[in-house]
């Protein structure tokens, strides 16, 4: 059988170079909506009394804009260079690959335009109307075959654990978007869930967790596999690890989604097996992040001349926080005091923001300049003051969120000597006013850092030209 | 056969499977076949 990608020389590095672009201008886009809403909630005029503007249209805007632009642009950026490097072979049917590119930014332009027209399916991180839908289906598949059809005719014998990241990521992917959206079409952009009731909310947070474990994850694992040891020049520290890591966290993950309907109809055992499996995954995660910190012994100097670097090993430390801190909240005696409060936003950002937005931004650093020609970027002063501004953002963004969230969880649960509420819930609200506009100063922080990376990469990318990237004529051992 | 012993009986495979990977990994942690795959990033250039 002849296969589209034998006779390539070269690998396909065009379709890199459009997801890197995009990536980059869909975090500034991303985060600047994410600054918006923060704004509005300091100051909720800012929505100015449209119904386009307000906050329950633009919060999911920002939630898909940051996890599947930026996020996913990234994670095609990143699992298209490394297929191709680890296997020594072009990407498997060009065409199809083009195609996974203009079908991705269809689906986020279509998601721009109807969310804040007020088309939503109303399940969180799954918004996103049934025509959406059957498009990201058709893109997803195509992402599949061009990636698996690239590991089926690959050059070497063994499947670099990368792949394996990302193979996990795009399958279960597919499997999650196709079961959560099942829905039934009433009209043109408007439907209803097949399933009903206390099934939908475990459908739906089945979905919602393992989009964390797989798409935000397994997917990211993916880049930290090869970026670090690239950044670093060392192999990684244990392989033996990186396959248990690999194994434990597709064993474990599927089963935690639970504990976002702790103390819900939802059957008790079901929460108590969800709030397990979250704990078991401590150690996994905790595996990996050592895994890739380890790899760093004997090159830790190298943290103090190269910003790249202490982006992915910055990042590393934000995973093992954030895979802490998310099995101590899903205890259900914590989780009473959590949930629906600010730490469940101040979690989830130390993981968006530390782990998977400084792990993107890093990979797609060492990428770039590669990918244009260019020795390193344009510049490498910016690179440092994009990593403290990010670093400091972060700081400032979780903690001022950890201390608004166990205070208003506080208030929630005070009670008089005579049984009735010590605070009424907007006394909670106007507590939390000042810790608001510090969040809101480390989301800033955190954007005018992507500004800062989005001039960088292009100043990188037009001094450049598109760079053809040669296969290794040899055969590797491995 | 009971839908429920069909459920106990993969969960326990699936158990068993993952002891057995964690088993078969470590076995080969000093191999040359490991050492070979974790320097594959480094064989392009």
């Amino acid at each position: 059988m002849q296969y589209l990608n034998t006779q390539s020389t070269t690998y396909n590095d065009t379709v890199v170079r459009q997801f890197s672009i995009m990536a980059v201008v869909w975090g500034v886009v991303g985060m600047l909506v994410g600054v918006i809403i923060a704004a509005q909630l300091v100051w909720p005029e800012l929505n100015l009394g449209l119904p386009w503007t307000s906050f329950g249209r633009l919060r999911p805007l920002h939630t898909n804009a940051v996890i599947f632009a930026f996020g996913g642009s990234t994670l095609f950026a990143t699992s298209y260079y490394v297929v191709q490097r680890t296997c020594h072979v072009s990407l498997f049917c060009n065409k199809l690959a083009s195609f996974t590119f203009w079908g991705w930014q269809a689906v986020i332009v279509a998601a721009a335009i109807s969310l804040p027209l007020g088309y939503t399916t109303g399940k969180e991180y799954a918004e996103l109307e049934w025509p959406i839908d059957i498009l990201i289906a058709l893109v997803w598949v195509a992402y599949a075959v061009v990636f698996f059809g690239t590991i089926g005719t690959r050059k070497v014998k063994h499947i670099y654990v990368a792949n394996w990241f990302f193979g996990a990521f795009i399958l279960a992917v597919a499997l999650l978007h196709i079961v959560n959206s099942a829905e039934v079409p009433v009209s043109f952009m408007k439907s209803y869930s097949a399933y009903a009731g206390v099934q939908d909310a475990m459908v739906q947070w089945w979905y919602g967790h393992n989009a964390v474990g797989f798409f935000l994850t397994a997917g990211f694992l993916g880049i930290m596999y090869y970026f670090v040891p690239k950044q670093a020049e060392r192999p990684v520290y244990s392989y033996s690890l990186s396959i248990v890591h690999f194994w434990a966290l597709i064993f474990t993950y599927m089963w935690a989604g639970p504990h976002h309907l702790h103390y819900t109809a939802l059957p008790d055992w079901t929460q108590s097996l969800g709030m397990i499996f979250s704990l078991i995954l401590l150690a996994p995660s905790w595996g990996g992040m050592i895994n890739g910190m380890m790899t760093m012994s004997g090159a830790w100097h190298k943290l103090r001349t190269d910003p790249i670097l202490r982006f992915m090993i910055v990042s590393l430390s934000f995973y093992g926080m954030s895979t802490f801190e998310g099995p101590m909240m899903a205890i259900k005696t914590v989780n009473s005091l959590s949930h629906y409060t600010d730490w469940t936003i101040g979690h989830v950002h130390s993981g968006a923001l530390g782990w998977v937005g400084l792990v993107s931004m890093g990979s797609l650093y060492y990428m770039v300049p590669r990918l244009f020609g260019q020795k390193q970027m344009h510049s490498m002063k910016a690179i440092e003051l994009h990593f403290w501004l990010a670093t400091i953002g972060i700081v400032l963004y979780i903690s001022s969120l950890w201390i608004s969230g166990v205070m208003e969880g506080l208030m929630w649960r005070a009670i008089n000597a005579d049984g009735t509420l010590t605070y009424t819930f907007v006394e909670s609200v106007k507590a939390k006013h000042p810790y608001y506009l510090i969040r809101l100063l480390g989301g800033t922080l955190y954007l005018s850092g992507m500004i800062i990376m989005l001039w960088n990469v292009l100043k990188t990318a037009t001094s450049g030209k598109p760079a053809l990237a040669s296969i290794p004529s040899v055969a590797a051992q491995a | 056969m009971d839908i429920n012993l069909l459920r106990i009986l993969v969960t326990v495979a699936s158990f068993i499977m993952f002891v057995g990977i964690v088993i078969w990994a470590w076995r080969h942690r000093n191999t040359k076949d490991f050492q070979d795959a974790a320097n594959l990033p480094f064989e392009e250039d």
